[in-house]
Protein backbone atom coordinates (compact mmCIF):
# COMPACT_ATOMS: atom_id res chain seq x y z
CA UNK A 1 0.00 0.00 0.00
CA UNK A 2 2.70 2.47 1.09
CA UNK A 3 4.84 1.05 -1.70
CA UNK A 4 2.12 1.76 -4.25
CA UNK A 5 1.67 5.25 -2.90
CA UNK A 6 5.29 6.40 -2.57
CA UNK A 7 7.65 4.11 -4.48
CA UNK A 8 5.72 2.65 -7.40
CA UNK A 9 5.37 5.88 -9.42
CA UNK A 10 9.13 6.25 -9.49
CA UNK A 11 9.90 2.54 -9.90
CA UNK A 12 7.57 2.21 -12.86
CA UNK A 13 8.14 5.39 -14.84
CA UNK A 14 11.48 6.75 -16.00
CA UNK A 15 9.97 10.25 -16.50
CA UNK A 16 9.01 10.35 -12.81
CA UNK A 17 12.57 9.44 -11.81
CA UNK A 18 13.98 12.14 -14.09
CA UNK A 19 11.56 14.69 -12.69
CA UNK A 20 12.52 13.73 -9.15
CA UNK A 21 16.25 14.01 -9.83
CA UNK A 22 15.75 17.38 -11.53
CA UNK A 23 13.85 18.67 -8.50
CA UNK A 24 16.42 17.32 -6.05
CA UNK A 25 19.19 19.15 -7.93
CA UNK A 26 17.19 22.39 -7.92
CA UNK A 27 16.55 21.87 -4.20
CA UNK A 28 20.28 21.67 -3.54
CA UNK A 29 20.74 25.07 -5.20
CA UNK A 30 17.69 26.43 -3.40
CA UNK A 31 19.51 26.15 -0.06
CA UNK A 32 22.11 28.85 -0.62
CA UNK A 33 20.33 30.79 -3.39
CA UNK A 34 16.95 31.04 -1.67
CA UNK A 35 18.45 31.71 1.75
CA UNK A 36 20.53 34.64 0.57
CA UNK A 37 17.70 36.06 -1.55
CA UNK A 38 15.65 36.19 1.65
CA UNK A 39 18.51 37.41 3.86
CA UNK A 40 19.45 40.17 1.39
CA UNK A 41 15.77 41.22 1.13
CA UNK A 42 15.95 40.42 -2.57
CA UNK A 43 12.98 38.05 -2.78
CA UNK A 44 11.11 40.29 -5.18
CA UNK A 45 14.30 40.87 -7.14
CA UNK A 46 14.52 37.10 -7.68
CA UNK A 47 10.93 37.09 -8.86
CA UNK A 48 11.55 39.99 -11.21
CA UNK A 49 14.66 38.39 -12.65
CA UNK A 50 12.78 35.16 -13.33
CA UNK A 51 10.29 37.14 -15.40
CA UNK A 52 13.08 38.98 -17.14
CA UNK A 53 14.32 35.63 -18.49
CA UNK A 54 11.31 35.47 -20.79
CA UNK A 55 12.18 37.79 -23.72
CA UNK A 56 15.58 36.15 -24.09
CA UNK A 57 14.01 32.71 -24.06
CA UNK A 58 11.46 33.94 -26.57
CA UNK A 59 14.16 35.23 -28.92
CA UNK A 60 15.98 31.88 -28.70
CA UNK A 61 12.70 30.15 -29.45
CA UNK A 62 11.94 32.45 -32.37
CA UNK A 63 15.32 31.82 -34.01
CA UNK A 64 15.92 28.14 -33.18
CA UNK A 65 12.58 26.66 -32.09
CA UNK A 66 12.18 24.65 -28.89
CA UNK A 67 15.90 24.00 -28.46
CA UNK A 68 17.42 23.97 -25.00
CA UNK A 69 20.70 25.84 -25.44
CA UNK A 70 19.59 28.86 -27.51
CA UNK A 71 16.65 29.40 -25.14
CA UNK A 72 18.82 28.98 -22.04
CA UNK A 73 21.50 31.35 -23.32
CA UNK A 74 18.92 33.90 -24.41
CA UNK A 75 17.28 33.77 -20.99
CA UNK A 76 20.61 34.13 -19.22
CA UNK A 77 21.56 37.23 -21.21
CA UNK A 78 18.17 38.91 -20.93
CA UNK A 79 17.94 38.41 -17.18
CA UNK A 80 21.48 39.60 -16.50
CA UNK A 81 20.88 42.63 -18.71
CA UNK A 82 17.75 43.57 -16.76
CA UNK A 83 19.50 43.11 -13.39
CA UNK A 84 22.36 45.28 -14.62
CA UNK A 85 20.09 48.00 -16.04
CA UNK A 86 17.98 48.07 -12.88
CA UNK A 87 21.14 48.54 -10.81
CA UNK A 88 22.42 51.33 -13.05
CA UNK A 89 19.06 53.12 -13.11
CA UNK A 90 18.63 52.97 -9.33
CA UNK A 91 22.04 54.63 -8.98
CA UNK A 92 21.54 57.31 -11.62
CA UNK A 93 17.86 58.26 -11.19
CA UNK A 94 15.58 58.88 -8.20
CA UNK A 95 13.79 55.55 -8.86
CA UNK A 96 14.62 52.87 -6.29
CA UNK A 97 15.80 49.48 -7.49
CA UNK A 98 12.43 47.78 -6.87
CA UNK A 99 10.55 50.29 -9.03
CA UNK A 100 12.97 50.04 -11.94
CA UNK A 101 12.96 46.23 -11.66
CA UNK A 102 9.16 46.18 -11.72
CA UNK A 103 9.22 48.39 -14.81
CA UNK A 104 11.67 46.14 -16.59
CA UNK A 105 10.01 42.88 -15.76
CA UNK A 106 6.61 44.08 -16.95
CA UNK A 107 8.21 45.11 -20.24
CA UNK A 108 10.05 41.78 -20.38
CA UNK A 109 7.05 39.57 -19.80
CA UNK A 110 4.86 41.48 -22.24
CA UNK A 111 7.45 41.40 -25.03
CA UNK A 112 8.28 37.74 -24.31
CA UNK A 113 4.67 36.62 -24.53
CA UNK A 114 4.20 38.69 -27.69
CA UNK A 115 7.22 37.13 -29.45
CA UNK A 116 6.26 33.56 -28.54
CA UNK A 117 2.62 34.05 -29.57
CA UNK A 118 3.69 35.46 -32.92
CA UNK A 119 6.02 32.57 -33.69
CA UNK A 120 4.53 29.58 -31.91
CA UNK A 121 1.38 28.05 -30.50
CA UNK A 122 -0.31 28.41 -27.13
CA UNK A 123 1.16 25.03 -26.21
CA UNK A 124 4.67 26.43 -26.70
CA UNK A 125 3.77 29.45 -24.59
CA UNK A 126 2.44 27.28 -21.76
CA UNK A 127 5.50 25.08 -21.97
CA UNK A 128 7.86 28.03 -21.61
CA UNK A 129 5.87 29.80 -18.91
CA UNK A 130 5.15 26.77 -16.74
CA UNK A 131 7.64 24.14 -17.87
CA UNK A 132 7.00 20.46 -18.37
CA UNK A 133 8.60 18.63 -15.50
CA UNK A 134 7.57 15.20 -16.74
CA UNK A 135 9.18 15.91 -20.10
CA UNK A 136 12.68 16.64 -18.76
CA UNK A 137 15.22 15.05 -21.12
CA UNK A 138 18.89 14.18 -20.63
CA UNK A 139 20.12 17.52 -21.92
CA UNK A 140 18.05 19.60 -19.52
CA UNK A 141 18.81 17.20 -16.67
CA UNK A 142 22.50 17.83 -17.31
CA UNK A 143 21.91 21.58 -17.38
CA UNK A 144 20.04 21.47 -14.07
CA UNK A 145 22.61 19.25 -12.36
CA UNK A 146 25.44 21.36 -13.78
CA UNK A 147 23.84 24.53 -12.43
CA UNK A 148 23.47 22.95 -8.98
CA UNK A 149 27.10 21.81 -8.97
CA UNK A 150 28.32 25.23 -10.09
CA UNK A 151 26.18 26.89 -7.40
CA UNK A 152 27.49 24.76 -4.53
CA UNK A 153 31.13 25.12 -5.63
CA UNK A 154 30.84 28.87 -6.17
CA UNK A 155 29.19 29.31 -2.78
CA UNK A 156 32.10 27.60 -1.11
CA UNK A 157 34.22 30.45 -2.50
CA UNK A 158 31.97 33.49 -1.99
CA UNK A 159 30.27 32.41 1.24
CA UNK A 160 32.29 34.41 3.76
CA UNK A 161 32.39 37.72 1.87
CA UNK A 162 28.70 37.38 1.02
CA UNK A 163 27.74 36.93 4.70
CA UNK A 164 29.80 39.99 5.68
CA UNK A 165 28.37 41.99 2.78
CA UNK A 166 24.84 41.27 4.02
CA UNK A 167 25.62 42.07 7.66
CA UNK A 168 27.78 45.19 7.30
CA UNK A 169 28.30 46.26 3.66
CA UNK A 170 30.75 49.03 4.53
CA UNK A 171 33.14 46.73 6.40
CA UNK A 172 34.61 44.94 3.41
CA UNK A 173 34.96 48.15 1.42
CA UNK A 174 36.90 49.75 4.27
CA UNK A 175 39.06 46.62 4.67
CA UNK A 176 39.76 46.73 0.92
CA UNK A 177 41.01 50.31 1.22
CA UNK A 178 37.75 51.92 0.11
CA UNK A 179 37.61 50.59 -3.41
CA UNK A 180 34.09 50.11 -4.76
CA UNK A 181 34.96 46.71 -6.26
CA UNK A 182 35.97 45.03 -3.01
CA UNK A 183 35.38 41.33 -2.32
CA UNK A 184 31.85 42.12 -1.13
CA UNK A 185 30.86 43.64 -4.46
CA UNK A 186 32.41 40.71 -6.34
CA UNK A 187 30.56 38.20 -4.13
CA UNK A 188 27.30 40.06 -4.75
CA UNK A 189 27.84 40.00 -8.50
CA UNK A 190 28.68 36.27 -8.53
CA UNK A 191 25.57 35.68 -6.44
CA UNK A 192 23.37 37.54 -8.95
CA UNK A 193 24.81 35.48 -11.82
CA UNK A 194 24.15 32.26 -9.88
CA UNK A 195 20.54 33.31 -9.28
CA UNK A 196 20.03 33.79 -13.01
CA UNK A 197 21.81 30.53 -13.90
CA UNK A 198 19.51 28.61 -11.56
CA UNK A 199 16.40 30.37 -12.85
CA UNK A 200 17.32 29.47 -16.41
CA UNK A 201 18.19 25.88 -15.47
CA UNK A 202 14.92 25.46 -13.61
CA UNK A 203 12.98 26.85 -16.57
CA UNK A 204 12.73 23.51 -18.41
CA UNK A 205 11.40 21.78 -15.31
CA UNK A 206 9.17 24.39 -13.73
CA UNK A 207 8.86 27.12 -16.38
CA UNK A 208 10.00 30.74 -16.26
CA UNK A 209 7.13 31.73 -13.98
CA UNK A 210 7.41 28.87 -11.48
CA UNK A 211 11.14 28.15 -11.23
CA UNK A 212 11.62 30.92 -8.68
CA UNK A 213 8.95 29.30 -6.48
CA UNK A 214 11.06 26.30 -5.52
CA UNK A 215 14.03 28.59 -4.82
CA UNK A 216 12.18 31.15 -2.74
CA UNK A 217 9.22 29.61 -0.89
CA UNK A 218 11.24 27.03 1.12
CA UNK A 219 13.74 29.75 2.10
CA UNK A 220 11.00 32.09 3.30
CA UNK A 221 9.54 29.20 5.32
CA UNK A 222 12.92 28.15 6.71
CA UNK A 223 13.62 31.72 7.95
CA UNK A 224 10.86 31.09 10.52
CA UNK A 225 12.69 28.03 11.88
CA UNK A 226 16.44 28.41 11.48
CA UNK A 227 18.63 30.63 13.65
CA UNK A 228 21.94 30.49 11.76
CA UNK A 229 22.91 30.96 8.13
CA UNK A 230 24.05 27.33 7.84
CA UNK A 231 20.87 26.06 9.45
CA UNK A 232 18.83 28.24 7.14
CA UNK A 233 20.47 26.80 4.02
CA UNK A 234 20.07 23.19 5.22
CA UNK A 235 16.44 23.71 6.26
CA UNK A 236 15.71 25.36 2.92
CA UNK A 237 17.20 22.51 0.91
CA UNK A 238 15.40 19.94 3.06
CA UNK A 239 12.05 21.68 2.68
CA UNK A 240 12.55 22.07 -1.08
CA UNK A 241 13.29 18.34 -1.41
CA UNK A 242 10.28 17.37 0.70
CA UNK A 243 8.06 19.71 -1.34
CA UNK A 244 9.40 18.22 -4.58
CA UNK A 245 8.77 14.62 -3.50
CA UNK A 246 5.33 15.30 -2.06
CA UNK A 247 4.32 17.47 -5.00
CA UNK A 248 5.38 14.87 -7.55
CA UNK A 249 3.55 12.06 -5.75
CA UNK A 250 0.40 14.16 -5.34
CA UNK A 251 0.42 15.23 -8.97
CA UNK A 252 0.85 11.58 -10.03
CA UNK A 253 -2.05 10.24 -7.99
CA UNK A 254 -4.37 13.21 -8.50
CA UNK A 255 -3.42 13.54 -12.15
CA UNK A 256 -2.55 17.26 -11.99
CA UNK A 257 0.33 19.23 -13.56
CA UNK A 258 3.45 18.53 -11.51
CA UNK A 259 5.20 21.96 -11.46
CA UNK A 260 2.32 23.84 -9.87
CA UNK A 261 1.75 20.91 -7.47
CA UNK A 262 5.33 21.18 -6.19
CA UNK A 263 5.20 24.95 -5.82
CA UNK A 264 1.84 24.66 -4.04
CA UNK A 265 3.24 22.12 -1.55
CA UNK A 266 6.15 24.51 -0.93
CA UNK A 267 3.53 27.23 -0.45
CA UNK A 268 1.75 25.05 2.13
CA UNK A 269 5.05 24.62 3.99
CA UNK A 270 5.39 28.38 3.97
CA UNK A 271 1.89 28.96 5.36
CA UNK A 272 2.39 26.28 8.00
CA UNK A 273 5.69 27.88 9.01
CA UNK A 274 4.06 31.29 9.23
CA UNK A 275 1.62 29.80 11.72
CA UNK A 276 3.89 27.47 13.66
CA UNK A 277 7.46 28.72 13.10
CA UNK A 278 9.72 28.68 16.13
CA UNK A 279 11.16 32.11 15.28
CA UNK A 280 8.37 34.62 14.95
CA UNK A 281 5.54 32.30 13.86
CA UNK A 282 2.02 33.53 14.64
CA UNK A 283 1.50 30.87 17.31
CA UNK A 284 4.24 32.50 19.40
CA UNK A 285 2.51 35.83 19.07
CA UNK A 286 -1.01 34.76 19.94
CA UNK A 287 -0.24 31.89 22.34
CA UNK A 288 2.79 33.32 24.13
CA UNK A 289 4.55 31.14 26.67
CA UNK A 290 4.92 32.63 30.17
CA UNK A 291 7.76 35.14 30.42
CA UNK A 292 10.97 34.19 32.18
CA UNK A 293 12.22 35.37 35.54
CA UNK A 294 15.26 37.18 34.06
CA UNK B 1 22.23 84.49 -1.31
CA UNK B 2 25.52 82.74 -1.32
CA UNK B 3 25.98 82.00 2.35
CA UNK B 4 28.20 78.99 1.87
CA UNK B 5 30.59 80.56 -0.55
CA UNK B 6 31.58 83.59 1.51
CA UNK B 7 33.22 81.64 4.29
CA UNK B 8 35.37 79.22 2.35
CA UNK B 9 38.71 78.47 3.98
CA UNK B 10 41.57 77.67 1.68
CA UNK B 11 44.38 77.83 4.21
CA UNK B 12 44.70 74.92 6.66
CA UNK B 13 42.71 75.53 9.83
CA UNK B 14 45.10 73.47 11.77
CA UNK B 15 48.82 73.02 11.40
CA UNK B 16 49.66 70.50 14.08
CA UNK B 17 53.08 69.47 15.31
CA UNK B 18 54.25 65.89 14.85
CA UNK B 19 53.57 63.52 11.97
CA UNK B 20 50.13 63.33 10.43
CA UNK B 21 48.21 60.05 10.71
CA UNK B 22 45.54 61.45 8.38
CA UNK B 23 46.24 64.45 6.16
CA UNK B 24 43.19 66.05 4.57
CA UNK B 25 43.92 68.30 1.63
CA UNK B 26 41.27 70.67 0.24
CA UNK B 27 38.69 67.90 0.55
CA UNK B 28 35.18 68.33 -0.86
CA UNK B 29 32.57 65.58 -0.55
CA UNK B 30 29.30 66.15 -2.39
CA UNK B 31 26.02 64.33 -2.96
CA UNK B 32 24.08 65.47 -6.04
CA UNK B 33 26.49 68.44 -6.29
CA UNK B 34 25.57 69.71 -2.81
CA UNK B 35 28.74 69.71 -0.72
CA UNK B 36 28.58 67.84 2.58
CA UNK B 37 32.21 68.65 3.38
CA UNK B 38 33.50 71.81 1.69
CA UNK B 39 37.20 72.54 1.09
CA UNK B 40 38.58 71.04 4.29
CA UNK B 41 42.34 71.09 4.88
CA UNK B 42 44.18 69.91 7.97
CA UNK B 43 45.78 67.01 9.81
CA UNK B 44 44.90 64.44 12.45
CA UNK B 45 48.21 64.06 14.30
CA UNK B 46 49.48 60.57 15.15
CA UNK B 47 48.17 59.57 18.57
CA UNK B 48 45.69 62.45 18.76
CA UNK B 49 42.18 62.08 20.18
CA UNK B 50 39.75 64.29 18.27
CA UNK B 51 36.04 64.97 18.70
CA UNK B 52 34.22 65.69 15.44
CA UNK B 53 31.38 68.07 16.28
CA UNK B 54 28.78 70.03 14.35
CA UNK B 55 25.08 70.20 13.50
CA UNK B 56 23.15 67.36 11.85
CA UNK B 57 23.89 67.37 8.13
CA UNK B 58 27.12 69.21 8.88
CA UNK B 59 29.34 66.58 7.23
CA UNK B 60 30.69 64.64 10.23
CA UNK B 61 29.74 61.23 8.84
CA UNK B 62 30.68 62.26 5.32
CA UNK B 63 34.16 63.27 6.42
CA UNK B 64 34.73 59.94 8.18
CA UNK B 65 33.33 58.07 5.18
CA UNK B 66 35.58 60.00 2.81
CA UNK B 67 38.62 59.08 4.92
CA UNK B 68 37.81 55.35 4.72
CA UNK B 69 36.75 55.57 1.07
CA UNK B 70 32.97 55.13 1.42
CA UNK B 71 31.90 58.61 0.32
CA UNK B 72 32.27 60.34 -3.07
CA UNK B 73 35.27 62.69 -2.99
CA UNK B 74 34.65 65.44 -5.54
CA UNK B 75 37.95 67.22 -5.17
CA UNK B 76 41.01 67.17 -2.95
CA UNK B 77 42.38 64.06 -1.29
CA UNK B 78 43.06 62.26 1.98
CA UNK B 79 46.48 60.78 2.76
CA UNK B 80 46.85 58.01 5.33
CA UNK B 81 50.12 57.16 7.09
CA UNK B 82 50.86 53.51 6.31
CA UNK B 83 48.92 50.91 4.34
CA UNK B 84 45.40 52.20 3.89
CA UNK B 85 43.92 48.69 4.00
CA UNK B 86 45.43 47.86 7.38
CA UNK B 87 45.67 51.27 8.99
CA UNK B 88 42.03 52.14 9.65
CA UNK B 89 39.30 50.53 11.72
CA UNK B 90 35.90 52.16 11.20
CA UNK B 91 32.78 52.01 13.35
CA UNK B 92 29.67 52.59 11.19
CA UNK B 93 26.47 54.06 12.59
CA UNK B 94 24.35 51.26 14.04
CA UNK B 95 21.60 51.84 11.46
CA UNK B 96 23.99 50.92 8.65
CA UNK B 97 24.38 47.38 9.99
CA UNK B 98 21.76 44.60 9.71
CA UNK B 99 21.13 43.81 13.37
CA UNK B 100 18.63 41.06 12.50
CA UNK B 101 21.10 38.99 10.49
CA UNK B 102 21.48 35.43 11.86
CA UNK B 103 25.03 35.67 13.21
CA UNK B 104 26.35 34.87 16.67
CA UNK B 105 28.08 37.42 18.90
CA UNK B 106 31.40 35.61 18.56
CA UNK B 107 31.11 35.63 14.73
CA UNK B 108 31.00 39.43 14.71
CA UNK B 109 34.02 39.72 17.01
CA UNK B 110 35.88 37.23 14.77
CA UNK B 111 35.15 39.51 11.82
CA UNK B 112 37.82 41.83 13.24
CA UNK B 113 40.43 39.32 12.05
CA UNK B 114 39.34 39.81 8.41
CA UNK B 115 42.37 41.80 7.28
CA UNK B 116 44.64 38.97 8.44
CA UNK B 117 42.43 36.00 7.54
CA UNK B 118 40.75 37.26 4.36
CA UNK B 119 37.94 35.36 2.70
CA UNK B 120 39.58 31.94 3.04
CA UNK B 121 42.06 32.04 5.92
CA UNK B 122 41.54 29.85 8.96
CA UNK B 123 41.02 31.28 12.42
CA UNK B 124 43.33 29.53 14.87
CA UNK B 125 43.13 29.16 18.63
CA UNK B 126 45.14 32.35 19.14
CA UNK B 127 42.67 34.35 17.04
CA UNK B 128 39.79 32.87 18.96
CA UNK B 129 41.43 33.86 22.24
CA UNK B 130 41.77 37.46 21.01
CA UNK B 131 38.08 37.56 20.10
CA UNK B 132 37.05 36.17 23.48
CA UNK B 133 39.32 38.61 25.29
CA UNK B 134 37.84 41.52 23.31
CA UNK B 135 34.31 40.43 24.18
CA UNK B 136 35.30 40.25 27.84
CA UNK B 137 36.87 43.71 27.62
CA UNK B 138 33.56 45.23 26.49
CA UNK B 139 31.57 43.31 29.10
CA UNK B 140 29.92 40.72 26.85
CA UNK B 141 31.44 37.58 28.36
CA UNK B 142 28.87 34.80 28.63
CA UNK B 143 26.95 36.04 25.58
CA UNK B 144 29.38 34.68 22.96
CA UNK B 145 26.91 32.20 21.46
CA UNK B 146 23.84 34.46 21.52
CA UNK B 147 22.33 35.47 18.17
CA UNK B 148 23.01 39.18 17.61
CA UNK B 149 19.31 39.90 17.13
CA UNK B 150 18.89 39.17 20.86
CA UNK B 151 21.22 42.03 21.85
CA UNK B 152 20.02 45.46 22.98
CA UNK B 153 21.29 48.55 21.13
CA UNK B 154 23.83 49.15 23.88
CA UNK B 155 25.05 45.53 23.85
CA UNK B 156 25.30 45.65 20.08
CA UNK B 157 27.43 48.80 20.23
CA UNK B 158 29.67 47.04 22.78
CA UNK B 159 29.96 44.18 20.29
CA UNK B 160 31.05 46.53 17.48
CA UNK B 161 33.66 47.97 19.87
CA UNK B 162 34.90 44.42 20.51
CA UNK B 163 35.34 44.05 16.75
CA UNK B 164 37.39 47.29 16.76
CA UNK B 165 39.60 45.88 19.53
CA UNK B 166 40.19 42.72 17.49
CA UNK B 167 41.00 44.79 14.40
CA UNK B 168 43.88 46.35 16.34
CA UNK B 169 44.36 49.24 13.89
CA UNK B 170 46.55 52.30 14.49
CA UNK B 171 43.75 54.64 13.34
CA UNK B 172 40.21 54.28 14.69
CA UNK B 173 37.27 56.29 13.28
CA UNK B 174 33.95 56.23 15.17
CA UNK B 175 30.71 57.47 13.59
CA UNK B 176 28.34 58.57 16.37
CA UNK B 177 29.32 55.81 18.80
CA UNK B 178 27.00 57.04 21.57
CA UNK B 179 23.68 57.42 19.74
CA UNK B 180 20.84 55.89 21.77
CA UNK B 181 23.30 54.44 24.29
CA UNK B 182 22.64 54.61 28.04
CA UNK B 183 24.91 56.39 30.50
CA UNK B 184 26.72 53.34 31.83
CA UNK B 185 27.54 51.90 28.42
CA UNK B 186 28.62 55.36 27.26
CA UNK B 187 31.06 55.65 30.17
CA UNK B 188 32.42 52.13 29.53
CA UNK B 189 32.93 52.77 25.83
CA UNK B 190 34.44 56.20 26.47
CA UNK B 191 37.01 54.55 28.76
CA UNK B 192 37.94 52.22 25.91
CA UNK B 193 38.37 55.18 23.56
CA UNK B 194 40.60 57.06 25.99
CA UNK B 195 42.58 53.83 26.52
CA UNK B 196 43.12 53.47 22.75
CA UNK B 197 44.46 57.02 22.69
CA UNK B 198 46.88 56.25 25.55
CA UNK B 199 48.15 53.27 23.55
CA UNK B 200 49.19 55.78 20.88
CA UNK B 201 46.38 55.12 18.42
CA UNK B 202 44.84 57.99 16.46
CA UNK B 203 41.14 58.25 17.31
CA UNK B 204 38.45 60.45 15.71
CA UNK B 205 34.88 60.25 17.01
CA UNK B 206 31.82 62.07 15.63
CA UNK B 207 29.78 63.05 18.70
CA UNK B 208 26.91 65.38 19.58
CA UNK B 209 27.61 65.81 23.29
CA UNK B 210 29.75 68.97 23.58
CA UNK B 211 30.25 68.48 27.32
CA UNK B 212 31.72 65.05 26.64
CA UNK B 213 34.03 66.57 24.01
CA UNK B 214 35.24 69.16 26.54
CA UNK B 215 35.70 66.48 29.20
CA UNK B 216 37.41 63.66 27.30
CA UNK B 217 38.70 64.87 23.93
CA UNK B 218 41.82 67.09 23.87
CA UNK B 219 41.14 68.21 20.30
CA UNK B 220 38.03 69.09 18.34
CA UNK B 221 37.13 69.71 14.71
CA UNK B 222 33.96 71.78 14.41
CA UNK B 223 32.37 71.42 11.00
CA UNK B 224 29.13 72.71 9.47
CA UNK B 225 29.78 71.71 5.86
CA UNK B 226 32.35 74.48 5.96
CA UNK B 227 35.16 73.81 8.41
CA UNK B 228 34.68 76.20 11.34
CA UNK B 229 37.56 75.55 13.73
CA UNK B 230 40.09 72.84 14.42
CA UNK B 231 42.42 72.62 17.41
CA UNK B 232 42.38 72.52 21.19
CA UNK B 233 38.86 71.66 22.35
CA UNK B 234 38.57 74.62 24.75
CA UNK B 235 39.16 77.15 21.96
CA UNK B 236 37.15 75.36 19.29
CA UNK B 237 34.07 74.89 21.45
CA UNK B 238 33.91 78.53 22.56
CA UNK B 239 31.05 80.92 21.85
CA UNK B 240 32.15 82.50 18.58
CA UNK B 241 32.81 79.31 16.56
CA UNK B 242 29.66 77.62 17.91
CA UNK B 243 27.55 80.64 16.96
CA UNK B 244 29.04 80.55 13.50
CA UNK B 245 28.25 76.83 13.11
CA UNK B 246 24.65 77.54 14.07
CA UNK B 247 24.26 80.43 11.66
CA UNK B 248 25.74 78.37 8.82
CA UNK B 249 23.36 75.49 9.54
CA UNK B 250 20.42 77.89 9.18
CA UNK B 251 21.61 79.11 5.81
CA UNK B 252 21.61 75.80 3.89
CA UNK B 253 19.73 76.34 0.67
CA UNK B 254 18.24 74.04 -1.94
CA UNK B 255 19.26 76.30 -4.85
CA UNK B 256 22.84 77.16 -4.02
CA UNK B 257 24.97 78.71 -6.77
CA UNK B 258 28.03 76.94 -8.13
CA UNK B 259 31.08 77.20 -5.87
CA UNK B 260 33.85 79.07 -7.66
CA UNK B 261 36.83 78.20 -5.49
CA UNK B 262 39.32 76.43 -7.79
CA UNK B 263 39.71 72.77 -6.89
Amino acid sequence: MLHDLLIAPFAEFAFMRRALIACMAISLSAGPIGSFLVLRRMSLMGDAMSHAVLPGVALGFMLFGLELWPMALGGLCASLLVALLAGVISRTTPLKEDASLAGFYLISIASGVLIISLHGSNVDLLHILFGSLLGVDDKSLLLIAGAATLTLLAFAVIYRPLVVECFDPGFLRVAAGGRAAGPGAVAHLVFLVLVVVNLVAGMQALGTLMSVGLLLLPAAAARLWAGSVGGLMLTTSGMAMAASLLGLILSYHLNTPSGPAIVLVAGLFYLASLALGRRGGLIRRYLPRPHLAH
Amino acid sequence: MNVAHKHVHRAPLHAAEGTAAIAVCNLTVAYNRHPAVHHLTGEFREGSLTALCGPNGGGKSSLLKAIVGLAPVVSGHVDIAGDRKRAIAYLPQVVEVDRGFPLKVLDVADLGHWRRSGAFGRLGAAHRQQSLAALAAVGLQGLELRPIEALSVGQFQRLLFARLIVEDAPIILLDEPFNAIDQRTTEDLLRLIVGWSREGRTVVAAIHDLDMARRAFPETLLIAREPIAWGATREVLSDAPLARARSLAEGWLENAPVCEVPA
